[in-house]
């Protein structure tokens, strides 16, 4: 079966490059509005980390900051970079470019549908925006939105930021919805002839596996959401006391989605990486069908782990054990594909241009966000680290691995398909180079802020006797941060340099298998010249048959062996 | 990492230290290996001419089992942390010695109300007293907190004796401990509460018991 697709010769500027229905320029609208954000996002890391290591004096280029606007900051940023930039980059992005050119279909099932997604989300985007410049200020009760602190505009002294940071959410899980139903319909029915369910390369299947997770969690937040809503707006009482209602229920119904989407985040990116191994490994993934089985087992385990969040949070001590054993047990399968990875590389001919850097730079910074859960799941140490800086150095560990190392490593390697131009090298590994080094050296010094008890979102750690032989550590975590914002003016260059001047790619410039790489660069509107027709798995790389490092999916025929 | 802890004066506060330490070598044993093993086949298997790589697809449980042995192992590391975890979580939240002194907290924007029931270990009663942010108790005696809110979540945070439990309005949560060393320690709140979450904090003054029938005498002087 092959996909229909209207394939106009010449279409106006506002359906080429506005209201597209291709599924390529779609995954660039998606890619500039995370890169807007993350601009927005990172502003606000470096306003609120100035605020932490010098409290109360003016940041330069803002001015005073202050407790009231901390608030705001630290609830914003990770608003911001979860869902309006890990997201769209993750998943809008590279989901919507890569699903059909890998699956050898012409488009997505339901191109419009896609369009309405994008556009659902600049709309939620600008929803977001506007509620930076209402009265009262944006939403300032953490990007987790407790009630009872964010259920009564008194409690914050935020009214309508708060809700419509709630409108700009909901817009948001709408637009991610629409694109699910197009991340799975596309694999599932418009894969090119031979193209097996267990010849599809793991990032589609990390694509599929996120998207359910997603569907699956997102209904019980989208209820809690509008409840939050009608507490606020309507008087209802859904999340206070006094009117009958129960502040844990928010927690739960929030964690529930909460965790499954650390995966829904976590997963493109690792699919990513796990894409760039064994290009660059020349050599087979290690492990193809164990890493799918165990990307589903997490799927299905991470169902079972919320209320790890909540060991302290009043509920039922006797279900934090529970809850302990199923957050622990996660690792295995998350081992697995570490084991993999590693595997990947023994025996393999390794080198390392840029993406290849940037994925192991994810491998081995996902190590330590792995590794660093183990405490946070352990029931009685999170007793003492809970809402500590040790929390928010171990999910930025796994957090900035799959978005921003994964995700810089899918930039540089399918940069050339996208644009059609090769990034410069140079710069690419100046830029890696300096974002590693940069981001441990703002983060590991976290890990010991949180083992010294420093709590999370709190404005000034002066105000405590305990925290003021830290402060140094602060202050060193904030000078990294401001080199690290700066450490990505050469990727700022290095893209649009190359957009214009850069190289101009060939079809596959990194000797490729997957079919993403048979298609012209950047592809026409449609894709392929013609369907191709596929033969063999992803990633037959050094296959003892040929005399090629690699194999491409689609070619037909054996050449002679040179063995 | 862990000298950055603050003193430990709590009689439960070594078990959560130890459970500490025991994931931290344990995790910190596998980093090392597995990044050890990356950086290994990096420079051993680095492109060179005329080389080429190996052909495995590591799908066969033979080879698989290069992947699969150490995953047993991380299961059997994963299970002994959870079973030593779920030692440790019991004596701290769920087999709680008998009190000896009982005091209600309530949290609200931005203070922590601290009731002491008087000589008779009543609430409600009127040799009640209230302070704000100060919570006296004596050493080496189980002390039974009762947590309150009055408008929005906090958290009854003592770093010094490893105690932290959030306090929701609408209800009475229990949260207990032993201090073993006399002292004044800080009670920051570590939940998010409103614009003086930062700030907001109090102070546990562990009084020798001489030193407390003192400060008991001195507030409650027909007792």
């Amino acid at each position: 079966m092959s996909a229909r697709v209207e394939v106009e010769e010449r279409v106006s500027f506002f359906r080429t490059y506005v209201f597209s229905i291709d599924h390529k320029m779609i995954a660039k609208q998606y890619l500039a509005i995370g890169l807007f954000w993350a601009v927005v996002g990172g502003l606000l890391a470096y306003l609120l980390r100035w605020q932490l290591a010098y409290p109360d004096t003016e940041a330069p280029g803002w001015g005073f900051i202050g407790p009231e606007f901390y608030n705001m900051l630290v609830t914003m940023h990770g608003t911001i970079m979860v869902f309006f930039v890990a997201m769209p980059i993750l998943l809008g992005a590279f989901g919507n470019f890569l699903i059909p050119l890998m699956v050898g279909a012409r488009d997505m099932a339901f191109p419009r549908l896609n369009m309405l997604s994008v556009w659902t989300l600049a709309l939620s985007s600008l929803v977001l925006l506007i509620s930076f410049f209402v009265p009262g200020g944006a939403a300032s009760a953490g990007w987790t939105g407790y009630p009872p602190l964010s259920a009564k505009p008194i409690y914050t002294g935020v009214n309508w930021g708060l809700n419509l940071w709630i409108l700009a959410l909901a817009l948001e899980f709408a637009s991610f919805l629409m694109s699910g139903i197009n991340f799975l319909t596309t694999p599932i029915n418009l894969r090119a002839p031979g193209m097996s369910m267990f010849r599809l390369p793991l990032l589609v299947w990390m694509q599929m596996t996120a998207a359910i997770l997603f569907m699956l969690s997102v209904g019980p937040l989208i209820a809690g959401a509008i409840m939050l809503l009608l507490d606020r707006v309507a008087g209802a009482s859904f999340y206070l006391p006094q009117g009958g209602g129960d502040p844990l229920l928010w927690q739960h119904l929030f964690w529930f989605f909460g965790h499954p989407e650390v995966y829904v985040i976590f997963l493109p990116g690792l699919g990513i990486v796990l894409e760039i191994f064994p290009v660059f490994s020349r050599k087979p993934i290690f492990g193809y069908r164990p890493i799918i089985y165990s990307t589903i087992a997490a799927g299905i385990l991470s169902f079972t782990v919320w209320a790890h969040h909540q060991f302290i949070s009043g509920m039922d001590p006797r279900l934090a054990m529970p809850f302990s054993v199923t957050t622990i047990l996660i690792s295995v399968p998350f081992a697995l594909m570490v084991f993999a990875m590693i595997a990947t590389l023994w025996g393999g001919s390794i080198s390392f241009p840029t993406p290849m850097l940037f994925a192991l730079g994810t491998l081995a910074v996902f190590l330590i966000g792995g590794l660093t859960g183990i405490f946070n799941g352990s029931a009685p140490v999170d007793i003492y680290i809970h809402s500590t800086y040790f929390v928010v150095a171990h999910f930025h560990y796994t957090l900035f691995s799959a978005l921003f190392f994964a995700g810089f490593a899918g930039l540089y390697f399918w940069f050339p398909k996208m644009f059609g131009r090769m990034m410069n090298e140079a710069l690419g590994k100046l830029h890696f180079w300096l974002t590693f080094l940069l981001f441990n050296a703002v983060f590991i010094p976290m890990f010991l802020l949180g083992a010294g008890g420093m709590m999370r979102r709190i404005a000034n750690p002066m105000q405590y006797e305990f925290l003021r032989p830290l402060q140094p550590l602060n202050t060193f975590a904030t000078i990294a941060t401001i080199l690290l914002l700066l450490a990505q003016l050469p990727f700022v260059v290095n893209f649009f340099w190359s957009l214009f001047a850069g190289k101009v790619a060939e079809r596959n410039p990194w000797q490729a298998n997957t079919l993403e790489w048979s298609a012209p660069s950047p592809p026409p509107h449609g894709n392929f010249d013609t369907v191709p027709v596929v033969y063999r798995g992803p990633y037959e790389y050094s296959h003892p048959s040929v005399s090629e490092e690699w194999l491409p999916q689609d070619r037909p025929t054996m050449p002679t062996a040179t063995a | 990492m862990f000298r950055w802890l603050p003193e430990m004066v709590s009689t439960y506060g070594g078990d959560i230290d130890a459970m500490m330490y025991l994931i931290y070598y344990i995790v910190g044993a596998w980093f090392l290996l597995t990044c050890g093993a990356m950086l290994l086949f990096l420079i051993l298997y680095r492109r060179r001419e005329g080389r080429r790589a190996t052909y495995i697809e590591g799908n066969s449980l033979r080879e698989a089992a290069w992947i699969l042995v150490p995953c047993l192992i991380v299961l059997v590391l994963d299970l002994w942390i959870d079973l030593r975890g779920g030692e440790v979580w019991a004596k701290v939240k769920r087999h709680a010695p008998p009190s000896d002194h009982r005091v209600q907290v309530t949290g609200k924007q931005f203070n922590w109300e601290i009731l002491y029931p008087g000589p008779d270990g009543q609430f409600g009663t009127g040799d009640d007293l209230q302070l704000d942010n100060e919570l006296h108790v004596p050493v080496n005696k189980v002390v039974w907190v009762v947590l309150k809110s009055k408008d929005v979540i906090h958290s009854f945070f003592l770093p010094h004796l490893r105690l932290k439990q959030d306090a929701v309005p609408g209800r009475a949560i229990e949260a207990w401990f032993k201090a073993t060393k006399p002292g004044r320690y800080e009670i920051p709140c570590a939940e998010l509460c409103g614009f003086g979450h930062s700030g907001m904090n109090g102070f546990l003054i562990v009084h020798p018991a001489d030193e407390y029938e003192r400060w008991v005498k001195e507030h409650w002087p027909s007792s």
